[in-house]
């Protein structure tokens, strides 16, 4: 049985095969999950903001969807990975409280959805499955010995992408 | 520009201060939860958390817990969020008493129920945010809340992201209310933002 290494909020981690690391309770945050298909070298962000470029406090990287897919992708190849293996699945992005008012913050789930997408085709990473958007909370696994990424949650169940 | 300090650098006075904010804004709404439902209500002695974003999902005994979320913007002289985390049997119970049912009949999240957790959250809010308001002479007004059922990390995280471009960490002044056998109701969370905190510091005279 491999252990599960957990990624909080604002963090992220890469790790050798086998492995399996786990975020809990994603909302609007989104998770980003790396697989390189040769090595099965795997890493795991958990953003909570678009971009580093508004932020007056960005110590860390980790935080940005932006800098910390990046940051995710160097700690990666550090490891032995090659950029050109490298897929990717997203999953959260959720708007988790519904409200009258439109306030633009409260769409920051598809926000973080949206800068992940260009950030990754910036960096020519396929996102080969993605779960993001509706209005509930996530926890995903992800598993180095194929690549799958289990999405858990509490209205839908369990099911892999 | 007004003097702000960050979260890490409060020393143990201010959150003594901010403490006993939490302390007197919660007991006006436990006074406001007890008579609603016309029963006794305690609460803890309210705990000042300086989080960093890593840590929040650790809060309430679980990110995966299944909790009902009430959160409110707080806008005026003070920004920030308040919320009402409950878990899904307190609820159930405060719901029942609240519409005149058996407290052990089975809760359905339907509209009316929903609608019956907000005006908690609400009331709740309110009571302690003028109680907040007439101590410190500031204008503090909760806006609509809203509601979620969900896992308590994506819960927790939403009144977090707000201040995610601004600070690295997040204060949370929160308050477990208790029925007087000890049984937790709920937490009540106040998360001001970091020119909030200042702010509130300020008027009490305190920086």
């Amino acid at each position: 049985m491999v252990e599960l290494t957990k990624v909080g909020m604002a963090d992220l981690r890469v790790s050798c095969h086998p492995s399996v690391l786990t975020t809990l309770g994603l909302g609007s945050c989104v998770g980003i999950a790396l697989y390189d298909i040769k090595t099965k070298i795997i890493g795991l962000a958990h953003i909570m903001l678009p971009s580093s470029k508004i932020a007056t406090a960005n110590t860390n990287r980790a935080k940005f969807a932006d800098t910390g897919i990046v940051d995710l992708v160097q700690q990666m190849e550090a490891l032995g990975a090659d950029r050109r293996n490298i897929i990717a699945k997203i999953a959260g992005g959720a708007q988790m409280f519904a409200f009258a008012s439109a306030n633009e913050s409260l769409k920051i789930g598809l926000r973080n959805a949206e800068a992940t997408r260009a950030v990754l085709a910036e960096l020519n990473i396929p996102i080969k499955a993605e779960d993001v958007g509706g209005n509930f909370g996530r926890t995903i696994e992800l598993y180095s010995e194929d690549g799958r990424l289990m999405v858990k949650t509490i209205g839908c169940g369990v099911k892999y992408l | 520009m007004e003097d702000t300090i960050a979260t890490n650098e409060l020393n143990s006075f201010q959150l003594d201060v901010l403490r006993e904010i939490g302390n007197i804004g919660a007991g006006n709404a436990a006074t406001a939860l007890a008579k609603m439902l016309d029963k006794k209500i305690d609460m803890k002695v309210p705990q000042i958390r300086v989080m960093k974003f890593s840590e929040i999902h650790e809060i309430l005994g679980g990110a995966e817990t299944q909790v009902v979320g009430i959160l409110l913007g707080v806008q005026g002289d003070i920004n920030g969020s308040m919320m009402f985390v409950l878990d899904c049997a307190s609820s159930q119970l405060l719901v029942n008493i609240l519409m005149g049912r058996p407290a052990r009949a089975e809760l359905q999240f339907d509209e009316m129920s929903c609608s019956a957790l907000q005006e908690i959250g609400n009331i709740l809010a309110g009571s302690y945010l003028s109680a907040l308001s007439t101590l410190t002479n500031l204008k503090i007004m909760p806006d609509v809340p809203g509601l979620a059922i969900d896992m308590a990390g994506a819960i927790l995280s939403v009144p977090a992201i707000e201040f995610a471009s601004t600070s690295d960490t997040v204060l949370y002044i929160e308050n477990e209310f208790t029925d007087g056998m000890d049984s937790v109701i709920g937490d009540l969370f106040l998360v001001p933002d970091n020119a909030s905190y200042s702010r509130l510091l300020h008027a009490l005279g305190v920086i």
